[in-house]
């Protein structure tokens, strides 16, 4: 073992992603939660869990504040102490990391982590307007500044800077979507090519429909303990061995760079340390493509390749499901969906399944250690965390 | 005189309002702040002073948005962008009068100003950039 184990995931669950007419947050909180209390059977939910955290984006897309004890309520874990963290789409990837922080204050053993989002109810104005709102208001929105914009901004200067080309950013798409042809929960199950990504719709040039992540419903959760009493819960735990969180400044236009992001790396960096591992160790990651020129800044911040060579990266090959590092399992941000508040965990609950060997068609070979990287906003949040097989 | 106007986002958009594009600079350690603050994020003094800021600048990046919020579609396809000023600054804002197909990172832009004042908060105006 490298890492010290600093918690244990015991237990994991997902909604399925999508637009889940009929159902608003809550309801699907609760099939996210009755997951993760069935895997996990030794575990008597409303004794054993000491707390709940809840990672959730915006109150404006169902009109409710006050979240937390709601989640706590539908997930029969009243009166269980629940709290809602809200760092935009970095929400959930914060309630592990505080959640983590619970463990090892000695106060909780067992802590509940999650997130959700309900967003397909809103038409595109609205769901652009809430989601643009994790961004600067003063001089970036109130200037016309959108969330795909911003992303949109950074490709024109990772593309004037690097050469970076808009069919290597597709193909972080085709990646994604076959991904999520082998999972069943994701939002959309279905290959997509480079033309199709290079002939979709303009949203904020050079980014086009297929090139952003989707606007899904969705929840997550995941069950940590001391790392002392994990196998009282489970014969197979996956350890977090490392932690970092990232924070600059709001405005994409205030950073040092327009084609890196500061956040990940100190947060990589971070995480890296307290696990005693280097990016060549990670046999598997979860990065945050809400759009796809964010996987390949993502590959460059996170020490997968150098700066500039992450359109290389995915043209090589090295981030698919048979490469060397595979990438977004799942399908990703992109066609596993974006239920911002959800995303966190969801991507911890890939990184579960992959390292207890329960990725079934998309399960990855030998695979010991795994990295979650999860953005908030434009990047003036990020989480890192890493795993390891117990 | 302009000494005693807070250094707030508020200020920083009454100027905008009369066509000056003005920031902070901090009397301490010469960072110029944009839009301003009552506090120095570098060095936390708040011995500050006003300064007009170039309104010339060079074309960082841009985006052409397509996709909106609602108070914003009826100008979309709209030119967004990134510009440096002369002394380092850097504002984000709306790209004028030029064809999309013809900007171009490094191309020369000046900062200019749409003066109507909404009726609801926030009642700010607007700058916006286009070719010299």
């Amino acid at each position: 073992m490298k890492g010290k184990p600093l918690a244990a995931v015991v237990s994991a669950g997902l909604s399925k992603f999508g637009k889940r007419d009929e159902f608003s947050g809550r309801e699907i909180f609760a099939e996210a939660a009755k997951e993760a209390f069935e895997r996990c059977p030794n575990l008597e939910p409303k004794k054993d869990i000491r707390a709940l955290i809840v990672g959730n984006m915006s109150e404006s897309f169902e009109h409710q504040c006050h979240l937390a004890p709601i989640m706590s309520d539908w997930a029969g874990l009243l009166p269980t102490p629940s709290l809602r963290v809200e760092a935009a789409c970095a929400s959930s990837g914060a309630a592990i990391r505080y959640g983590l922080f619970m463990i090892l204050s000695g106060v909780c053993d067992v802590v509940m982590v999650g997130g959700f989002e309900k967003m397909t109810h809103r038409t595109t104005f609205e769901a652009t307007e809430y989601l643009a709102m994790a961004s600067d208001f003063p001089l970036e929105q109130w200037n016309g500044a959108t969330f795909p914009g911003l992303f949109a901004l950074m490709a024109t200067a990772h593309m004037h800077e690097y050469g970076t080309r808009e069919e290597q950013m597709a193909l972080v798409a085709v990646k994604n979507h076959h991904n999520a042809t082998l999972n069943p929960k994701a939002h959309m199950q279905r290959e997509v090519t480079v033309d199709q990504v290079l002939g979709s719709r303009i949203i904020a040039k050079p980014l086009k429909l297929f090139d952003c992540s989707l606007i899904s419903d969705g929840a997550s959760c995941a069950i940590l303990t001391k790392p002392e009493i994990a196998r009282k819960y489970t014969d197979t735990p996956v350890y977090i061995i490392g932690s970092g969180h990232g924070t600059d400044a709001i405005g994409l236009y205030e950073r040092d760079s327009l084609t890196s992001l500061k956040s990940t790396r100190i947060a990589a960096k971070e995480a890296y340390e307290m696990a005693g591992l280097s990016p060549k160790d990670i046999d598997v990651a979860e990065v945050h493509d809400c759009f796809t020129i964010a996987e390949i800044i993502a590959y460059e911040d996170l020490g997968f390749c150098n700066p500039g060579e992450g359109g290389k990266f995915i043209e090589e090959g090295i981030s698919t499901l048979d490469g060397e590092l595979p990438v977004n399992t799942s399908g990703g941000l992109k066609a596993k969906g974006h239920p911002v508040g959800a995303t966190g965990v969801a991507q911890l609950y890939e990184i579960f399944l992959q390292l207890t060997g329960q990725a079934d068609e998309r399960q990855v070979e030998n695979c010991n250690i795994g990295l979650t990287q999860n953005l908030g906003g434009s990047g003036a949040t990020c989480i890192v965390h890493i795993y390891q097989r117990g | 005189m302009s000494e005693t106007r807070q250094f707030t986002i508020e200020q920083f958009y009454k100027f905008i309002g009369e066509r000056k594009l003005m920031g902070a600079k901090c009397s301490k350690c010469g960072k110029i702040l944009v839009p301003p603050r009552p506090i120095c994020p570098e060095c936390l003094s708040d011995s500050l002073s006003w300064i007009e800021l170039e309104n010339r600048g060079k074309l960082l990046t841009y985006t052409i948005i397509y996709v909106a919020p609602e108070k914003f579609q009826s100008a979309a396809p709209y030119a967004f962008g990134i510009i440096e000023l002369g002394n380092g600054v850097r504002l984000p804002g709306m790209i004028q009068g030029v064809k999309h197909e013809d900007i171009r990172v490094g191309m020369e832009l000046k900062v200019d100003f749409d003066t109507n004042i909404p009726s609801t908060w926030p009642k700010w105006p607007r700058y916006f950039f286009r070719p010299p």
